[in-house]
């Protein structure tokens, strides 16, 4: 209490800049979340070799399912989700200048997801959970795995509840001031995961756990498979908002350049709240049980995800620019060389926006009901995401340790040449795993499994892709390697004291902002409208329907 | 705080995004809902409504041509669901026992067979109970089960599933290593892993426990799956990998399981 009173003194003395009582928290949520990652990756590489011409075919199928699960499970709902919230609460107090209301329900929200995590991975670990991580019902785990999951979910919604309750607080002592930008970004994406999440735990809570439980037997996998696509794709704009703060505040400050346009930043972030839920039905094109309309409907809405994603990138990329003309670049493309090139922010946005831009184009295949029916459920699907996620995203979620470790370990963090390697590595592997997935996806290959006949002279053809698949996964291990090695530098490095966190400044400074884009509200009414709009009706049907729920099947009962 | 109210129509911000996303939801649904159905050569709607009612997802009520055609054999009428034979208790089991003595001619004395019928001990009570059902309204032929099934009870079979599950198996103690059709199947053929649903891999329900059955009664099924002359397997599966067989595969998968208890 003493300390913490001392604390706010030294604050107020220095004008609000050492403000910082969550170092450990945020540390411990971004190693557990890099632990997880780790693990998880290697369990992915083990895929990529099992299931290639490399190895013999897998004797026990349910090995490989076993690892998809654990694999899909961790680096899709826990390693983003505990890197979004440490984050969150890194912006929180060095935006706000003031410290995290709520520290203690912020630990204890990270205490939920690692027990939720703890009782996750036991059961997939044992053979009693393999559903992989889209839980598929009429599959129907052990249900310590699925309230493992709702335990990490209830976890992330104290973050999503903290970080309102502290912007609330800040604007009621601030009034009429506008909002720092990089907290204004960070609740939006908090908000947006609140809402995503519904959906996957309206389908755990009502439709799977009783079945898993025993209190009932059967389940409906149209209902269900509608409720998780209300979260399965809104939830891939909850991994990218760090990134895409990273975008905005970390690396124009990094790179010594201005942010082009605080406004637009704040409109791409609230249109991300707007247009990312009311789209998820595109990944049910081939479902039955959604009408051709609504899936038309959700295809429309899948396009305008673009407007939010070019805004960024135009923005960014005029960002980027002040910063090479700041450093004595000339002429239309002369700034392009007078960039840091060896700074790792640069770098890092640099291999990231190479990986966005294909998987972008890409995803615009995916959004079309007609082009979707060439590569649904193949390989192509797999290589998306892993080119969006893994590579434009994580590879962001790197640059955001590297940029903040110091702040956190009060380290230095000088190792710039392995952090280059490491980013390096990471963007090639990333494309040599991703592209020939990609390929392999439109001559048919299916997802998820567990071997393949690559004698026979259908398929054969494939066998060569899928090998440089492998070559690329084992290339991301070595850069992850890396990347905990230079984590690990940080750790160890003498103590210094770094000076004061910085975010990107805009070229003007906003002075006012309007209310609109000053708060969330607007944009949270319309993310609620147009989910209704867009999902109303095929839930409501679904339920209504009588005689479609099916026997579900238990896994890993009995063998 | 004196921030302009958001939530008023004389707030630029507010009119022109809620009028913006209800336009595009707006034209999304014309087009979604009205133009596309309409513009579908091979569709026949009865009215706008009509075209609206099915891009919404509702179901069609078949017209009176569209008469659904019944088999022309017996088809099973046993609905699988895992738990449906759950909490079977002595009192059953001691049923079963007394009911048994008539099958043990065949089936051996503890549900043993010497005379390549199946074995039934520590078989599954699902499978047994659905072949007893399957039997008795013709939905699997057989001459000798036939009769022998005709006169039992809904109880009766499930007291018999519960004695025949209940009895201990034969013992698991070779090591012997699966043939490529059971650990893996073949998936250019659209054949499963035998093992993903009769053991080894896993067990799905309604599916029997093979190992240790008398190889000429596996290879029989087998190619009466093949032929089409057993049709009581639950939606074709066992008919469709077993047409798709080669005699090596049907041969290899039969001895694998007989010579595996």
């Amino acid at each position: 209490m003493l300390n913490r009173t001392r604390r706010v003194l030294v604050t107020l003395l220095t004008g609000g800049s050492a403000v910082w009582t969550g170092k450990r928290l945020v540390l411990a949520h971004f190693w557990f979340a890099f632990a997880g990652f780790g693990g998880a990756l290697l369990l992915g590489e083990w895929q990529m070799f099992i299931r290639s011409p490399l190895a013999a075919w897998i004797g026990d199928p349910e090995l490989y399912y076993r690892s998809v699960t654990a694999h899909g499970t961790t680096m899709a709902y826990v390693f983003p989700t505990l890197v979004a919230m440490g984050f969150g609460y890194f912006v929180t107090e060095q935006s706000l200048k003031r410290p995290l209301i709520g520290l203690h329900w912020a630990w204890f929200g990270w205490a939920l997801a690692v027990i939720g995590t703890i009782m996750v991975i036991v059961p997939i670990a044992l053979g009693r959970a393999s559903v992989l991580y889209t839980f598929y019902p009429p599959m129907v785990g052990n249900a310590f795995y699925y309230i493992g999951f709702v335990l990490v979910v209830v976890g992330s919604w104290i973050w999503v509840a903290l970080m309102s309750v502290n912007l609330y607080r800040w604007k009621r002592d601030n009034p009429g001031a506008p909002v720092p930008f990089p907290m204004f970004a960070t609740v939006a994406g908090s908000l947006l995961w609140g809402w995503t999440a519904v959906g996957a735990a309206l389908e755990v809570l009502f439709q799977i756990i009783p079945v898993a439980l025993g209190w009932r037997d059967t389940i409906d996998p149209g209902l269900a498979r509608v409720l998780f696509s209300w979260t399965l794709h809104a939830i891939v704009y909850f991994w990218l908002i760090p990134s895409y703060i990273a975008y905005y505040t970390i690396v124009p400050r990094a790179i010594g350049g201005r942010l082009f346009s605080d406004t637009m930043g704040r409109i791409s972030f609230a249109l991300f709240l707007v247009v990312a839920m009311p789209i998820g039905i595109h990944h049910t094109f081939e479902d039955p049980q959604v009408g051709a309309g609504f899936k038309y409907l959700h295809s429309v809405f899948t396009a305008l995800v673009t407007v939010p994603t070019l805004l960024t990138v135009f923005t960014i990329c005029a960002s980027v620019e002040i910063a090479g003309r700041l450093r004595g670049g000339k002429g239309v493309f002369g700034w392009l060389g007078a960039l840091p090139w060896r700074n790792p922010a640069m770098l890092g946005i640099a291999l990231s926006f190479v990986m966005l831009g294909f998987g972008g184009a890409g995803g615009i295949i995916n959004m079309s009901y007609q082009l979707d029916a060439t590569i649904h459920n193949t390989q192509w699907i797999t290589g998306h995401f892993h080119l969006i996620f893994a590579g434009a995203i994580v590879i962001m979620y790197f640059v955001i340790a590297y940029d903040t470790w110091p702040h956190l370990t009060g380290r230095g963090l000088d190792c710039l040449g392995l952090m280059r390697a490491q980013l390096w590595l990471w963007c090639i592997g990333m494309i040599v795993l991703t592209f020939p997935w990609h390929w392999v996806g439109i001559l048919g290959m299916p997802r998820r499994m567990a071997f393949y006949d690559y004698t026979n002279p259908e398929i054969a053809r494939e066998a060569v892709p899928v090998i440089m698949s492998v070559i690329g996964g084992a290339i991301l291990v070595v850069s992850a390697v890396l990347f905990f090695i230079v984590l690990l530098c940080g750790q160890t490095a003498p103590r210094s004291e770094p000076e004061a966190y910085r975010f990107s400044v805009a070229v003007r400074p906003p002075r006012r902002v309007p209310a609109a884009l000053n708060g969330l509200g607007l944009w949270l009414g319309l993310m609620i409208a147009l989910t209704i709009v867009n999902y109303g009706f095929p839930i409501a049907h679904a339920i209504a329907t009588p005689g479609t729920a099916v026997p579900a099947i238990m896994v890993g009962e009995r063998r | 705080m004196s921030e302009e109210r958001v939530a008023s129509l004389r707030n630029r911000w507010f009119t022109t995004s809620v009028g913006l996303a209800a336009a595009i939801a707006l034209v999304g649904f014309l087009i979604g809902f009205l133009w596309l159905p309409l513009a579908q050569p091979g569709e026949r709607f009865r009215g706008v409504w009509d075209a609206i009612c099915s891009a919404a997802g509702l179901l069609h009520t078949p017209a009176s041509s569209e008469q659904i055609v019944a088999a022309d054999h017996p088809t099973t009428r046993v609905e699988v669901i895992p738990q449906m034979l759950d909490g079977a208790d002595a009192v059953s089991i001691g049923r079963g026992a007394t009911l048994a003595l008539r099958c043990t001619m065949c089936h051996g004395a503890r549900g043993l067979s010497e005379a390549n019928s199946p074995n039934l001990a520590g078989q599954y009570s699902i499978a047994i109970y659905k072949q007893l059902v399957d039997f008795k309204t013709g939905a699997r032929v057989s001459a000798v089960m036939a009769p022998l099934a005709a006169d039992l009870s809904e109880s009766d079979m499930r007291d018999l599933a519960a004695y025949y599950a209940y009895l201990p198996r034969l013992s698991d103690s070779s090591a012997i290593h699966p043939p490529r059709i059971v650990a893996s199947g073949a998936p250019l053929r659209g054949i499963a892993p035998c093992g993903a649903c009769h053991g080894e891999v896993g067990a799905k329900a309604g599916a029997a426990w093979l190992e240790g059955q008398p190889v000429a009664y596996l290879r029989t099924q087998l190619e009466a799956f093949a032929s089409g002359a057993r049709r009581n397997d639950i939606d074709e599966a066992m008919r469709n990998v077993a047409r798709a067989m080669t005699p090596q595969e049907i041969d290899a998968a039969s001895r694998y399981y007989a010579e595996h208890p």
